[in-house]
């Protein structure tokens, strides 16, 4: 579905040029929960933003569904099919959460609707609907209402980054009642998620390793999950990944 | 009087109103009275000694509401109205003002309205102003509204006072005195475009023991429009007050927000927030990942802000 030839990404700082992602190349396949993780730096998320085409790669192509669009702009990629959770949720003074599900649906949702999107994310809808999407809504207040309006959006290709980051641990062992759930029902749609959450891992049809901006190792989840708790384990004296929400 | 369509789309810009509003009104169309209704309890009569009208409403009135919208479709024209409005003790009642220009011609239109309000104690009132502008000609479209509010003890009064587009200059004034248990609050949203200019000044005094005032004004300013927000607010008694400027700038636009406290009361507890930026990238970024363009974004940003 979406092919990353060659990817590379530079950025700058005060020392110079910083080689954040060094020619990368990954296939994301239809009907697969593919989970990105890796320690902090490895540039998973710059990964996750070039695909959304928030960030342009300094080098490299990207493909979906065979037509090229490394030059897509946002907006021409998410009316493809492209749709992107941020880690950080992003906050609007006067635009309602029903608001916003209807410009992620692109339809006049009823309110019966948007409450659907919102109980499947743990939300008691009616409370919610018409609450403004501002600094009012908690972390996962707002982590749950970001992860409505995407899937409100059903979309060929959905990414997460860092879904769980922000939420407390009851809130955690919904998100993943909730990844669960879209796993059961991916169809013909593909999940890419950047976790480094063993829960979520669990669910990962596919696993990418990523280290220092480079694929470190990848394939079948239930073949590289064992592997990288074993390595975990050692890197941190015996105590195993996190288990729990951070 | 017969009013023809562009009458009555700008009675439905400013005052929602799709025909003759029910209960009392008074419409005022180029100059002259185009319609009124009183009612049991409400009474409106054309004053004697300056243009406009006195609105008398009676102690223990209950839901019910007054609309004076006015219509500008000539251009040229110019006016200052007298609106009085006297509410009983008691009382609770909407009240639906708002003015529409629209100005095809070469001359400057221009509406003056100053209304004044006496609430008798404690009386409610839900005072909604719109102002609306449209028209192509080069002639401007001017709105000066001055609101003076004087509310007796225990009285509290909701403004709602929206001017979003068409208005080429407009110079606001607020005035308001509050006395023992008073309360006041203030929603002013303001958007100005292309040379547009618009100042809105506040001056609130909290007279009486534990009355308050919350104000919060919201503007957006595009393209080269100019826009001057200044509110002051005074803690004379122990009160409580809360002022706020919040605004979007775009393009060329410029803003200048000048907040003012003073407290002459040591229980006097007052408040001033002001924010001015552009639009936050994230958020535009946001409704792109939904399939927005870059434009349709930054108007359902803008839009949701003013709401």
């Amino acid at each position: 579905m979406l092919s990353l030839k060659n990817i590379s990404f530079d950025a700058d700082d005060e020392k110079g040029k910083v080689s954040i992602i060094k020619n990368l190349s990954l296939d994301i396949e239809a009907q697969k929960f593919t989970v990105v993780t890796g320690p902090n730096g490895s540039g998973k998320s710059t990964l996750a933003r070039i695909i959304a085409g928030i960030e342009k790669p300094t080098a490299g192509e990207i493909k979906f569904f065979g037509k090229d669009i490394t030059d897509s702009s946002i907006t021409e990629r998410a009316n493809m099919g492209i749709s992107f959770a941020f880690q950080q949720p992003v906050r609007f003074k006067g635009i309602s959460v029903i608001d916003l599900l209807r410009l992620a649906s692109k339809k006049n949702l009823g309110r019966g609707e948007a409450c659907d999107y919102l109980s499947e994310v743990g939300l008691c809808a009616r409370d919610y609907v018409d609450r403004e999407v501002n600094s009012s809504l908690s972390g996962g207040e707002l982590k749950r209402i970001e992860i409505a309006t995407v899937m409100a959006r059903s979309a060929k290709l959905t990414i997460f980054d860092e879904p769980e980051a922000g939420i407390d641990l009851w809130s955690f062992q919904n998100l993943i009642g909730i990844f669960q759930n879209m796993r059961k029902n991916i169809k013909d749609s593909a999940i890419m998620i950047i976790s480094h959450q063993e829960r979520i891992l669990e669910i990962a049809d596919e696993i990418v390793v990523l280290t220092a901006g480079e694929i470190e190792k990848k394939g079948e989840g239930k073949l590289i999950l064992p592997e990288i708790l074993k390595s975990q384990s050692r890197a941190n004296c015996g105590r195993t990944l996190n288990t729990e929400a951070c | 009087m017969e009013l023809n369509s562009i009458q009555m789309n700008i009675l439905k810009e400013v005052a929602a109103l799709e025909g003759i509003p029910k209960g009392a009104y008074n419409i005022r169309s180029n100059g002259e009275l185009a319609g009124r209704a009183s009612s049991a309890n409400i009474e409106i009569t054309t004053k004697t000694d300056l243009p406009g009208i006195d609105i008398r409403i009676k102690p223990n009135t209950k839901n019910e509401s007054v609309h004076i919208p006015v219509v500008l479709s000539e251009s040229g024209l110019k006016e200052t109205v007298y609106n009085d409005f006297y509410v009983g003790d008691n009382a609770d009642v909407v009240i639906v003002a708002g003015c529409g220009i629209s100005n095809c011609g070469g001359k400057d239109s221009e509406h003056d309205g100053v209304h004044r309000f006496f609430l008798g104690k404690n009386a409610k009132i839900k005072y909604v102003e719109k102002h609306y502008g449209e028209g192509d000609g080069a002639g401007k479209r001017i709105l000066n509204p001055v609101t003076e509010l004087t509310l007796d003890e225990g009285s509290s009064a909701i403004l709602e006072m929206v001017q979003i587009k068409g208005v080429d200059s407009t110079n606001r004034k607020t005035v308001a005195t509050l006395k023992k248990d008073a309360s006041l609050i203030v929603r002013e949203r303001l958007m100005t475009h292309g040379n547009q200019s618009a100042y809105s000044i506040y001056d609130v005094a909290l007279d009486g023991e534990n009355s308050s005032a919350d104000v919060v004004s919201r503007s957006v300013a595009r393209d080269s429009s100019y826009q001057k927000l200044d509110l002051a607010l005074k803690g004379n008694a122990p009160s409580k007050g809360h002022t706020e400027c919040d605004s979007i700038i775009m393009d060329n636009g410029k803003i200048l927000a000048v907040p003012s406290l003073e407290a002459n009361d040591t229980d006097a507890m007052l408040v001033h927030e002001a924010a001015i930026g552009k639009i936050a990238g994230e958020q535009l970024i946001k409704l792109m990942t939904l399939g927005l363009t870059e434009k349709e974004a930054e108007e359902a940003i803008i839009n949701g802000f003013l709401k």
